[in-house]
């Protein structure tokens, strides 16, 4: 069976004044129907911008330089324009980060799901206004028939990310890249979309990919966990495997940053140092100037170690060792 | 709704109150009348006589109440040189100033906007250079040269178009107009495209910065990821929030043109209100020019009202509601 998404050697880079800023640069992944798959990372490592390589939604000057995207088999890369159009939003949905503005704020919210409903199909309006109504209903916003002639402005952050959800859902899509949805959203909030949006996921047997630069959000959410670190995916497996034993260093690193229950008062083990900057990545793996198992070998390129169902790129692997 | 628009009528009130009582101090406390009415071999009898006709001889704040009552109860005086009153002058020309600025309006919406959104969508490549460069011109000519030049090419050498008057007019919904008659219409073409130049480009400047500033907005991006084409993100999304913008300048670039048209109606002999003023100027009528500053002033506070509502319908973070 062809896999839901299939993504290979993808490198998407923007050329700037100052050089080229290669914000993905040769990222592999797979996703099966119904699989939820956590993508995380620091900032800048370019979960973002894999999200909305697949949309095909990457800005000028940015561009996919290389690699494929497959989408239950479908290129995607170098489709044509109107045949990526009419795939988002339909078959493939996004949530963005900031509800705060990923709502028109001059339109309704009747008028923005409604085009939404037509702009994949031929629906009359009061049919795309029930579909609408239903799919707020779904996300749990109350007395949805009133709510849907508000604007933006009169909903709640929280709220308005259920409306970008039920948008998202309106077609019921094979696949949706929720970009750190939860971020900018308080504690309680969060945990209550992720559960719904797991639920409703479930139901439909939808693909989710979840964008994160926080390991404890995906814990419990994802079945499998990718690790980005500057434009590549550096870990990979499933989420259990992946976070009881994690191979790369940078994992382990990342695991340390995730508060437990039987740690509470401790302080967290930080990462040492930043990020490299994007024009400015060292030769080999990236993550060399910051790791404490670095050796000369590390300034070559390290390849992926396959072992059953997870792989890493690290000549080094932290190899079964349980961190503390 | 009721609230707010009883809040800005107190406004206008004030408004108009102070204008009164500056045209009041200007034109009749500062001038004298009576240099005016009276020949100059006048005698100092003769001179009480109309003083005291007049009400000249009370003091200033007898005179000024005066004045007030006289246009409250809609007496804005006679003209000198109609002999007609001169809220009547005025409202027999206001409708040719009203046609050639709502023509000059309409037209900068009608090419100000596609060539803003065109030159916005494509930034620094040769279309957008182009119409940028166009609207540094519609700037930057001054208005009576730039008047000269569209009579000395399209009616002298071309002779395709009338550069004088107003042409036949015809009354249609009883409204006398332009548009009504091919004539009218010829006529209308020039004084208004002169009108027009400055405002197309300041509508074309307007579009592509709303243009530039909206489309790297999230809601944009997201509305792709919706799937909606780029022709409705553009149509509907984008141009609705320029059209904020858009509208506040607009709405007050019409005051200032019916107030400003001066030039324009004088270079094509346009009878407007913008020539009335200069003739009446020219000929000491004061009455005219008092009764013109206070319409323009009442002109303007009704504009901005319209514009607020006009706002409010298009932006619903501002729209005032019922209580
Ligand atoms: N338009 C652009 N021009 C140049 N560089 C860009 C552009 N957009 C993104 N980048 C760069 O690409 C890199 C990856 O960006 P991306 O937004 O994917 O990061 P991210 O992992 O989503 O981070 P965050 O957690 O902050 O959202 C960053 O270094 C960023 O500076
Ligand atoms: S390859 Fe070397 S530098 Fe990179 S993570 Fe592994 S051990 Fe560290
Ligand atoms: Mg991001």
């Amino acid at each position: 069976m062809t896999p839901l998404l299939e993504i290979e050697g993808l490198k998407t880079h923007f050329p700037t004044a100052n050089g080229v800023v290669k914000a993905v640069d040769g990222v592999d992944v797979t996703l099966s129907k119904g699989e939820i798959l956590g993508l995380v990372g620091e900032s800048g490592s370019g979960k973002s911008i894999t999200g909305f390589s697949i949309m095909g939604l990457v800005e000028p000057p940015g561009e996919i330089v290389e690699g494929s995207v497959r989408f239950k088999g479908e290129e995607l890369v170098g489709a044509p324009r109107e045949r990526l159009r009419m795939l988002r939003g339909d078959r493939i949905a996004m949530i963005f980060q900031d509800p705060m503005m990923t709502l028109n704020p001059v339109l309704s919210i009747a008028t923005q799901m409604i085009e939404t409903v037509q702009a994949h199909r031929n629906t009359p309006r009061r049919q795309a206004r029930k579909q609408a109504r239903e799919a707020l209903a779904r996300v749990g916003i109350p007395s949805p028939d009133e709510r849907l002639d508000g604007y933006p402005h009169e909903f709640s952050g929280g709220m308005r990310q259920r409306v970008a959800i039920a948008i998202a859902l309106l077609h019921e899509p094979d696949l949706i890249i929720a970009d750190e949805p939860t971020t900018a959203l308080d504690v309680t909030i969060q945990s209550q979309i992720l559960a719904q949006v797991q639920k409703l996921c479930a139901d439909t047997e939808t693909g989710l990919i979840w964008i994160t630069h926080d390991l404890g959000v995906v814990a419990g959410l994802a079945h499998r966990i990718a690790v980005m670190y500057a434009g590549r995916i550096v870990e990979h497996g499933p989420a259990d495997a992946l976070l009881d034993d994690p191979r790369h260093p940078y994992t382990q690193g990342l695991i340390g940053c995730v508060p437990a229950a039987n740690r509470r008062g401790e302080p967290l083990d930080r990462i040492p140092g930043t990020a490299p900057a994007p024009l400015n990545r060292p030769e080999g793996c990236a993550f060399r100037p910051r790791c404490t198992r670095a050796s000369r070998t590390c300034e070559t390129e390290p390849h992926q170690t396959r072992d059953g169902l997870r792989g890493w790129h690290c000549f080094h692997p932290v190899a079964g060792e349980v961190p503390a | 709704m009721t609230a707010f628009i009883i809040r800005r009528a107190l406004q206008a009130v004030v408004v108009l109150f102070l204008t009164a009582l500056i045209v009041f101090l200007g034109v009749y406390a500062i001038g004298d009348p009576l240099e005016i009415l009276l020949p100059g071999d006048a005698t100092e009898a003769e001179r009480a006589q109309v003083a005291a006709s007049l009400g000249l001889d009370q003091p200033l704040p007898v005179q000024f109440i005066g004045f007030l009552t006289d246009i409250l109860s809609g007496d804005f005086g006679r003209s000198f040189v109609y002999n007609r009153p001169t809220i009547d002058v005025i409202f027999e020309r206001f409708p040719a100033t009203l046609e050639l600025v709502v023509t000059a309006l309409v037209l900068s919406l009608l090419i100000g906007i596609p060539l803003g959104l065109w030159a916005g969508m494509k930034p620094r490549s040769a279309v957008d250079e182009t119409i940028m460069t166009g609207s540094i011109l519609g700037f930057s000519l001054p208005n009576f040269w730039q008047g000269m030049m569209l009579i000395m090419i399209f009616s002298v050498w071309l002779g395709w178009l009338p550069s004088t008057g107003r042409g036949d007019t015809a009354t249609v919904l009883s409204i006398r107009t332009s548009f009504a008659t091919w004539d009218g219409f010829t006529h209308l073409i020039l004084p208004a495209i002169n009108l027009a130049l400055a405002q197309i480009a300041l509508v074309i400047r307007l579009t592509r910065t709303g243009v530039q500033e909206t489309t790297p907005l999230d809601f944009v991006r997201f509305a792709r990821a919706r799937g909606l084409t780029e022709r409705r993100i553009l149509l509907v999304h984008v141009m609705k929030n320029i059209l904020i913008p858009i509208v506040t300048v607009l709405g007050i670039e019409f005051g200032s043109l019916i107030a400003f048209a001066v030039v324009t109606e004088t270079i094509f002999a346009w009878p407007g209100i913008g020539k009335l003023i200069i003739d009446s100027i020219n000929a000491l009528d004061r009455p005219v020019i008092v009764t013109y500053i206070l319409f323009i002033v009442t002109m303007f506070i009704v504009i901005n009202l319209l514009v607020d509502i006009l706002y409010s319908l298009i932006d619903p973070r501002i729209r005032v509601r019922q209580p």
